[in-house]
């Protein structure tokens, strides 16, 4: 089962390779890793998908939480949350074929952020699911490169709002 | 020298960063520290060397690492350690693992190169804090002089409280002669790092509630309880509700081995009687212990009747290889203080009849009648002039079980042995540790010749501050451990597990120390009488059964009740 993990680490030198090193050390995947800094410049947030059973998910939970330079270890499973995954994607363009992958850009809400001759570079975020569907509808034209953060998530506040 | 400055503006106090170094260990009530002297730490020695601080060079880094650990575990102290750079933090590594794995606090500090050369492959530059991360609880390199005064205090804070563990600080040489704040000490705040000490009292209740319903409890006890000092409160928990006591390596000295409750070592090379106890109980109640692979066997199959609680200060221990029906997170001395209170006796009748019957049937044991000397003897025959009384050190194989199986400890702290990480050649400069952390007790390491092998240039240092340490040496002419496996699982075949050993006698006397041998079984007793009256470091090197195996033994992957070895000595 995958588990999203978001741990507000200290914003120091070495505390990624730490966290990092961790996983590497007690065999633990890593699907997905995105560390940015906080609203407070002394803390980083550093997102990791995980995938492995609730014991194994635990297990990575407590180690995170044994760092002396994590501040905090949150399992958002079954909590709501709002994820997204953002991607850059060269996406092969012929000039001919412009109208039609534009129109696709359009219904996954993305935004060309660039076009040459005969490539396209697409902006998209959203949910993971969002971005697989978009990577395959792409695959047809041919996909020349691609970059992705990994998946970012907060956890819903307790109030009404919406995800756009 | 430098003066001392004080910047009238905010009335800091400000000095040279050696000086703050130095400082910041007298703050701390260090009297005692080990290391070893080179390049990027000249600032630092040269402040050391006015410090009222007793300051042993050993002959190797891991030699003092290792020191520093024992000087902690034998006195509940931090250990303090320093080696210089590159090949003086390498070589620490090793202690610093040994001290990770069996939770001991110790703060070491290394030297680094100046902080423009950093990463520049400078003379005797390595990634220090990189190589450490996985075998410290903590570690930090300092690059700004105003962080060095609370690196030192945090270090000292870390590295004691909660589970312990080995805190690096790698100090660039220019930090070391930079002028450097030094804030008034404030109690320390670290945020995320978080202790619960008090158990969550529906947990205790309910895990006494599990023990007073319980009709054959066993508590299994490891080295967490020597560490928080719990080791009357488990006395009195175990007499007042009636419980057996087993032990895991790292525990040993937890519970005093000569009362009757006490079913001594369980695990791998543990006693029959323990890992019956525990196969067989309906609750096992672990108190700071980690559920080892050494100690529970065939996880599938390990103590398949019974409920467990399981009290642990680390909360990752908790459910990482056993999953525990009551968790208890907090300390154990306050934990079972608490549950002293509602546990109740029971008289456990029939549980005790058969505790009692597997002890008649399956003590340890090994051939008395043998013409050559067993080793096993050795430890009885220093096990008996000692009076039980001794502080016990050990490197790491066979010879490090049978300290285990045949010396019966008393007291907290008085084994000192590499349990997680098994570090081989850790006995001798434990013992010149111990033996400066307790210069009043007798301390003996009790080593085998290979582990010896690996840090016997130590016993230059004991012979330099005159420690009249005591090496009595199993000496088999083997890796004796890896042989018997390679005798059980390789058909004899002994690919490499043996040394030419040196003339240990002259060796010690080389190094102005006494030297022994005996390879007769009848000169044991009175060579063991010589060893303790003597004065001056001394090795006794005692030439034993080179095949003698450790027994019983619970072969990797089998049940914890399914023992090889106990047939063995029918005729005991």
């Amino acid at each position: 089962m995958k588990h999203i993990l978001s741990a507000l680490v200290l914003n120091k030198p070495g505390v990624l390779a730490h966290v990092a090193g961790m996983f590497a050390a007690r065999a633990f995947n890593i699907d997905s890793l995105a560390v940015g800094r906080t609203d407070d410049p002394t803390l980083s947030r550093i997102t990791i998908v995980v995938i492995g059973d609730d014991k194994v998910v635990e297990q990575v939970r407590k180690q995170l939480g044994k760092i002396v330079s994590v501040v905090k270890v949150q399992d958002f499973v079954g909590q709501d949350v709002v994820t997204r995954d953002l991607m850059l994607i060269n996406i092969a363009c012929p000039i001919e074929k412009r109208p039609e992958i534009a129109s696709l850009i359009e219904m996954f809400n993305g935004k060309v952020v660039d076009i040459a001759q005969r490539i396209v570079t697409v902006e998209i975020a959203g949910p993971e699911s969002k971005i697989e569907a978009f990577i395959e509808a792409c695959r047809p034209y041919g996909i020349k490169g691609m970059a992705r953060t990994g998946t970012v998530a907060l956890a819903r506040q307790p109030r009404p709002s919406a995800e756009f | 020298m430098e003066k001392t400055a004080t910047d009238n503006a905010n009335g800091m106090v400000y000095k040279p960063g050696s000086q703050v170094m130095v400082d910041m260990l007298l703050e701390q009530g260090v009297d005692t520290m080990f290391g070893y002297l080179g390049g990027v730490v000249l600032p630092f020695f040269d402040k050391l060397y006015d410090a009222p601080i007793n300051f042993i060079i050993p002959r190797h880094e891991q030699g003092g690492c290792h020191m520093a650990d024992a000087y902690a575990r034998a006195t509940g102290k931090v250990g303090v350690v320093v080696a210089t750079s590159g090949p003086g933090a390498t070589n620490l590594t090793t202690g610093l693992a040994t001290a990770m794995m069996d939770s001991i606090p110790l703060v070491a500090i290394t030297g680094q190169v100046r902080t423009d050369l950093i990463g520049n492959d400078a003379f005797q530059e390595a990634d220090t804090t990189g190589i450490t991360r996985p075998i410290t609880k903590h570690n930090v390199i300092i690059k700004d002089p105003a962080e060095l005064a609370r690196a030192f205090r945090e270090a000292f804070y870390i590295a004691q409280t909660g589970r312990p563990g080995p805190v690096l600080i790698d100090v660039p040489v220019n930090m070391q002669v930079a002028r450097c704040p030094v804030p008034p000490k404030s109690e320390i705040t670290l945020p995320g790092y978080k202790i619960r000490t008090q158990g969550h009292s529906r947990q205790i209740t309910n895990a006494t509630q599990a023990i007073n319903e319980s009709q054959r409890p066993v508590l299994y006890v490891g080295g967490g309880v020597i560490i928080s000092g719990a080791s009357d409160a488990l006395r009195q928990l175990a007499q007042k509700a009636n419980i057996p006591v087993t032990m895991t390596l790292m525990g040993l000295g937890a519970y005093d081995q000569t009362r009757p409750e006490s079913l001594d070592m369980l695990g791998m090379h543990g006693a029959a009687y323990a890992n019956y106890a525990v196969q067989k109980c309906d609750l096992l109640i672990s108190v700071g212990a980690r559920f080892d692979d050494r100690v529970t066997g065939s996880l599938e199959t390990f103590a398949p009747h019974a409920k467990i609680i399981h009290i642990d200060l680390d909360p990752s221990s908790i459910s990482k290889n056993v999953t525990v029906d009551i968790p208890v997170v907090g300390d154990a001395r306050q934990v079972l203080e608490a549950m002293v209170e509602l546990v109740e006796y029971r008289p456990r009748k029939e549980w005790f009849e058969q505790i009692a019957e597997w002890k008649a049937k399956y003590p340890f044991r090994y051939d008395r009648n043998a013409d050559v000397i067993k080793p096993q003897y050795v430890i009885e025959e220093l096990y008996r002039q000692t009076n039980g009384d001794a502080l016990i050190c050990t490197g790491v194989g066979q010879h490090q079980m049978w300290t285990a199986q045949f010396y019966k400890f008393k007291r907290p702290r008085q084994l000192i042995t590499s349990g997680g990480l098994g570090t081989m050649g850790f006995g001798l400069p434990a013992s010149i540790g111990a033996k400066l952390g307790c210069p009043d007790q007798t301390v003996i390491d009790i080593d085998g010749d290979s582990s010896f092998n690996m840090t016997m240039n130590e016993l230059g240092t004991a012979v330099m501050y005159n420690l009249p340490i005591k090496v009595c040496l199993l000496n088999n002419g083997f890796m004796g451990m890896v042989r018997q496996w390679q005798q059980l699982f390789y058909g004899r075949r002994y690919a490499h597990s043996s040394l030419k050993n040196p003339d240990f006698v002259r060796l010690a006397e080389a190094f102005g120390a006494v030297g022994l041998c005996v390879d007769k079984k009848e000169q044991v007793p009175e060579a063991i009488e010589k060893m303790l009256k003597e004065t001056r470091p001394i090795v006794v090197d005692f030439h034993v059964d080179p095949e003698e195996n450790v027994w019983p033994m619970v072969p990797t992957g089998k049940s914890l009740h399914e023992m090889d070895g106990l047939d063995i000595f029918e005729m005991a």
